[in-house]
Order: structure tokens, then sequence, then C-alpha cells
């Protein structure tokens, strides 16, 4: 079942001037005009214009004889109906079907939607809210069809029309409230019609014959018995560059120089709306219609084309051009704001500006992926398998880190191998081990340094480890721990490597 | 009249212009009068090639190499690119050079050939401190093309040579086109009368350098801002710079 709403934006043009130049102030009368032949005309007049008795069609001269300080601006039609275009993509937060309904309507199908919001009469304040908020005055109904609302918006009070209810709804309005010509309505009130449901009860032929095919059409409109579409709006959406070749390419070097052409395309219509590419797709279609596609994305919005056309300079090789390539397309399926930043001054050198490093990380990630380019992070534990953990390449910096003070050693050997040690006494470090198949002298040695389990990590087995820092004849020093005390039983292993 | 002296000078010049590095070199000083007094430029040339190579038991790990590189990292401005193949670098044991994990960004691969693009690519990138790599085979031709592409960036590209079998082990010999090649091998050091362990102590050798001889130091381990220093044992010794 269909659910529409009709907005109704009741003084759209002068609204649109107050929003647009934040004046005059709105208890001062306001009207917009146009001119018909060498007479001025009000084309739209304010509620506080209309308070003092302005209406539309009214002559400019009279209307100033009226009201001595009237703020008069020319009409503008192409503006009015591009803001109404821009607030109907703007809401298209209510609902995806959306669509500008000139002169001064817009319509939303909300069908499904409703529960998102609380129900119909939640959406329509909200909705209301919203707009009123932004300064324009503005009325909407709900209906079972778009004829419907829009009647009851413009001549009845606005509101909710239950399903069902559209005859009893609509027969009660006049019949201007049927979107019809101004001939039409007056031959109708010459002839006694005045309300909509005295045209509905009239016979249908010569109806027709009287007042013409429209007034038949619009009248199943408002009833419901004739479909009505609304073409939602489509919001310019993904940026797309592409060329298509009359003679199919081939060639590795040609490929990798139409997407760069396309590139530099592309950033210029972002350039234009003031976004950069997140994520690119690159699709090639081979004369076999078999195609390939690719995909980069960067850590930052960029429109660098030099540096977008080099990150599909690793993949584009990958691409088997077969009988040859007919039709390069290149998506930038994600896109963010992106404004520009003057960063470098003719004269003066940037200072200590932080270096941006989202370009090279783009890079390293297009050869290799994206898990592995990282940067690490301290984790607060002691074991030393858990200290590190792996971040973003880009991540805001932790700021923290590990203690400078901890002995530790910049190579890890992992898993940890078994060693064999002979010691003075069974709790001594030893005087010297064997690890992997050659003997080592202690001569200087270091510790304990007593690691245990986390428990409240939710270590199930408990552990202790005793690591002692050796240093051997040779000079090496190594990273050792006994996995129990001595006397337990425990065992040695080689576990690091220092400087 | 044209001096003897001058007429060098300017083939000096006109040399290192065709080297296409002219007037563009920044050095890093070690801190050590000894080791920079013996470099060309007083201190390591940042727009270059710098290989480290450990040995001693345990040189397949690299703990010291690591270190060593760490420090010269750390001492730099900037962000570091950490190219590696292995997942054995463990990052809190960076801290003991102040080389903040915030600095870091690392790029892993599985093989060593995968890693010198992602190099290349690190020393393309203006304003990064240092690229650092861990790579096992590094020919002639790659190194060449690290050294170009740290000429043109100022980026000081450091490799750490790993290797795991003999084979590889022998690969570190060969020759290539970095700038220097350091050695770094664990020694013992001041021996602590109450037991314990002080600072670690390394013999530093410039095995290969461009515009310098070979040469080795007994060196005290990169403190905590990354810099090396004399031994206070030893630097009153006057053959000190002939031990290797």
């Amino acid at each position: 079942m269909r659910r529409v709403v009709s907005l109704y934006l009741l003084t759209w043009p002068t609204d649109r001037i107050r929003r647009k130049f934040g004046d005059p102030p709105r208890e001062k009368p306001l009207v917009t005009v146009n001119k018909q032949g060498s007479r001025r005309l009000i084309a739209s007049a304010c509620l506080a214009a209309r308070k003092v008795g302005l209406i539309e069609g009214m002559a400019v001269a009279k209307a100033q004889a009226m009201v001595p300080d009237l703020h008069i601006i020319d009409a503008d039609p192409d503006g009015e109906s591009a803001s109404l275009r821009q607030l109907a993509e703007w809401l298209i937060r209510f609902s995806p079907v959306v669509a500008p309904d000139p002169p001064d309507g817009i319509w939303i199908d909300i069908a499904g939607v409703e529960h998102l919001f609380g129900g119909e009469e939640a959406l329509l304040n909200k909705l209301i809210d919203r707009v009123e908020n932004n300064g324009i005055h503005a009325r909407a109904a709900i209906a079972d069809v778009p004829g419907a609302a829009w009647a009851v918006a413009r001549y009845g009070k606005g509101g909710i029309i239950p399903p069902g209810r559209t005859v009893d709804a609509v027969s009660a309005l006049p019949v201007q409230a049927l979107r019809l010509s101004h001939e039409t309505v007056s031959t109708m009130h010459r002839l006694g019609v005045e309300r909509v449901g005295q045209l509905a009860a009239m016979p249908r032929a010569p109806m027709v014959r009287r007042f013409g095919r429209e007034a038949s059409l619009r009248l199943d409109q408002a009833l419901g018995h004739a479909f009505e579409p609304i073409t939602p709006m489509i919001p310019e959406e993904a940026v797309i560059a592409s060329r298509a070749f009359a003679e199919p390419i081939g060639r590795l070097e040609d490929l990798k120089l139409v997407v760069r052409r396309l590139a530099e395309e592309m950033c210029q219509s972002l350039g234009n709306r003031g976004e950069g590419v997140r994520r690119l797709d690159l699709i090639v279609r081979r004369v076999d219609q078999k195609g390939a596609s690719l995909r980069v994305g960067t850590a930052k919005a960029t429109r660098d084309h030099v540096h977008l056309a080099k990150l599909f300079d690793e993949k584009i090789e990958t691409v088997d051009p077969g009988f040859g390539i007919e039709e390069i397309v290149l998506v930038a399926n994600r896109v963010d704001p992106l404004s520009e930043k003057q960063t470098v001054v003719r004269g003066i050198e940037a200072e200590d500006e932080a270096v941006d490093l989202s370009q090279l990380v783009d890079r390293l990630t297009a050869r290799i992926g994206e898990d592995r380019v990282y940067r690490l992070a301290p984790v607060q534990s002691r074991v030393p398998e858990r200290m590190t953990r792996r971040i973003s390449a880009l991540a805001p910096p932790s700021e923290s880190s590990w203690p400078e003070s901890l002995e530790r050693p910049t190579r890890l050997l992992d898993p940890p191998e078994s060693i064999m040690t002979t010691a003075l006494l069974p709790d001594h470090p030893p005087g010297s081990f064997i690890w992997r198949r050659v003997r080592y002298k202690v001569t200087k040695a270091d510790g304990p340094e007593r690691i245990t389990s986390e428990w409240w990590l939710g270590d199930e087995q408990k552990w202790i480890r005793d690591y002692y820092r050796l240093e051997t004849t040779e000079g090496a020093r190594f990273w050792i721990f006994r996995d129990a005390p001595m006397s337990e039983g425990g065992r040695w292993w080689m576990h690091g490597f220092f400087a | 009249m044209v001096t003897r002296r001058e007429v060098i000078d300017d083939l000096r010049r006109q040399i290192e212009r065709l080297g296409g590095t002219y007037g563009s070199r920044k050095f890093l000083p070690f801190g050590v009068l000894a080791l920079d007094r013996h470099l060309p430029g007083r201190g390591l040339t940042l727009g270059a090639l710098h290989e480290v190579v450990e040995h001693g038991p345990a040189a397949e790990f690299a703990g010291s190499a690591t270190f060593f590189t760490a420090g010269i990292a750390a001492r730099l401005k900037g962000p570091v690119l950490w190219c590696l193949t292995r997942r054995d670098l463990f990052a809190p044991g960076l801290m003991k050079v102040s080389l903040h994990p915030d600095r870091v960004i690392y790029a892993e691969t599985n093989r060593d050939a995968d890693v010198l693009p992602l190099i290349e690519e690190g020393l393309h990138q203006k304003g990064l401190g240092a690229v650092i790599g861990e790579v096992s085979r590094l020919g002639l031709t790659t190194s060449r093309r690290l050294q170009v592409a740290a000429e043109a960036s100022g980026v000081p590209a450091l490799v750490i040579r790993r290797w795991w079998t003999v084979a590889q082990k022998d690969l570190t010999k060969l020759p290539t086109a970095a700038s220097t090649r350091w050695r770094v091998s664990p020694v013992p050091s001041e021996v602590v009368p109450a037991g314990g362990l002080k600072r670690g102590r390394w013999q530093v050798e410039l095995v290969r350098c461009r515009g310098a001889e070979p040469r080795s130091w007994i060196l005290e381990a990169c403190n905590a801002q990354g810099r090396l220093a004399l031994p206070a044992d030893l630097a009153n010794r006057q053959d000190q710079a002939q031990v290797r």
C-alpha cells in the first residue's frame, strides 16, 4: 500500500529569500514581483504581506500605495526550483523516494519507513518541525495517493488521512484542489460546480465532454482510481570517468596512460564537488565481454590524480587484456568531503609540518594489503608476547609507550626454545647453557625478573617465569627464563636477544 | 693565477655534480669524535644507503644490528618506515633508544624480493626520518636503485642484512652500491664488581665506506638517546683505533 506525504511550502519564494539573505525581518512585508508586459505584478507575498491585504496578482504600484515600506524583490523561478530540489535532496533523510513538486511542494513516499520515526504522526511532526526550524512555512498531509495528499495539504487542514478514507477527505474540498488549470476551474464555477464531491457525482461522459480529459484524470488521481507515479530524485552520486575505444587496446602502457587520464578527469569533477576519493574501482571491459575490476582504497580523501593512478600501477599488470580492451571505467565509489588547504606560501617554507604519510601508506597498502601495514601500540601487560597490539598505520598517536627502564630484547624468539643449562646453585642464573647445539659460557648475569600469568586476562593456567639477562664470554646477550622454580622442576628457555 | 689547489677543488665539485648529489648532502654525526672524524662529512650521510651486518653468536637474530640501526633512526627527525619479513622484532626493546612506537610504521611481507620495492617506495616519500629494511639478498642493481632513491629524497635507507643459512651469510660479503657497510659484533662489557650487567659493548667495524678507509672501534652500545660512546676504560688507549 502506498502512503504519500505532500509537503506544501506556503510561502516558498519569500521564505527562500529570507533564508538566503537573512533579511528582511519576518514582520516586515515582503513580496516577489514578476513582469507581465509593462505591468509589475506580485508573484508571491509573505505572511506579513498577506496580513496587510497584499495578494498574488496585485499590481506593485497599488501594493506600494497600501504599504509604503514594502520590500520588493524580483521573482526568480529558476532559482526557486533549484532550491526546491536542494530541499528535496535534504529530505531524503526521511525516505528514499522523494521528488520535488514545483513550484512549492515536495512529494515523499513514506510507505514502509514510518515505523522508523515512531508512526505517521511522529514522522509528520518531525518533518514539519525540521522544515519550519529552517524558516520555511510548511503544511503537510499524508494520504493513500499523491493527488489526495496534495489536495488536503493545500486546501484542507493537512494532517493524516487514514487509509481508505480518501474519498471522504477530498470530496468536501473545492475543485481547485484537483490541480486544474484556471480556465477549467472558472468554467466549473460558472456551472455551479464548487466541490470535488459534486464533480465526482456527475455522470462521467458528459463531464469529460464539458471539462476535458484533464479534469477526469485529476479527479481519478485525487480519489485514487488512477495511478500517479512519483519519480524519485536521484542525487548525483558516484563520480564516474569512462572511456570507450573505437579500436580495442591491449598494451599495458596504453592502459596505464588511460587510467592516468581518467583519474585526472575524475579529480577535476571531484574538485568541483569539494570531495576526495576514499575508494576507487577500475572496471575493464574486454572485447569478449569478460571483464576485470581492480579496487584501491586510500587512507585519507585525496584528489591527487597522479597518486591515484600510481596506486593502480602495481595491480594493473595482473589484468589480462585478452583480445583487447573496449572500455575502461573509473568509479569513485566512496568519497569524503575534502576542502582545499593552503600549505605552501611562496617564499616561505613549511616548517615542522607533520609529514603527511597517507600517500605512502596508500602505496604500501596497494602493494601488500591493508593488514600488513601497521603500527604497534603498547598494551598494558607484563607478558612479553602481549606487550604489543597492531593498530592502523594512520591511527592517531597513542602517546603512551612502553617504559624505557624495562630491560627488553630487540628480538624475540617466538615460541621460546628449550635450552640445557648448568648452574652452580639451583636458584642461580646458569653458568653455561647449550642452545641450538652450541655451548655458551656465561660471564655476567642479571635477574631474576619475575613475570606471572595474568589471571585477570583469563589466563587459565597459572604460570611463573623468572627472566635472566645473560652475557656470554663473547659479549652476546641473551634473555632466558625458567618456567618454574628449580625445586618444582622448572625448565629453561631461550626467549630473546639483546643488543 | 689559478693554483693547483683550486683546480683540484673545481674538479672535485664537477665530479660531485655528476653524481647528482652536489650540495644537497646532509650528515648525522654519531657524537663519537673518533668515528665522526674518520667518516667523510663528519657523520653518516643521510641521503644514502647504509648496510648493517651483525657478526657473532646468534647473529641470525641481529639483536645488536637492530639496536645499532634503531639508535640511528631514533636520532633522526620524522617517522620511520620499517620493512620486515619475519615477526621476531620486539618493539618494546626499541624504547631503550627512545624510538617511540608512534614514530614507526611497519610494512610486512613474506619474501625478500617484496621488501625491496617497499623500501624504495618509502625512500620516495620526503619527510620520512629513515627507512629501515631487513633483507638477506641485496644485489648490485637493487642496491643502486635504493641508493639513487635515497639520494633523490634525502631519506637514509638503513638495511639490516639478515641471514639464516651459511649461503645467505656469504651473500652479505658481496659488494653492493651502499655507501657504507657496518659490521656490529658484541664484545664483553665492563666487569661490574657487584654483579649484574652494564651497558653493552660492541665492536663497530666500518667494513666498506665510500671515501674512507675501513676501520673498527670498540664502542659502548646505544644509550637512551640512541648515542654510542667511547668506553671510559678504553678512551685513553693510544692504539684503540687499530683494534680489528
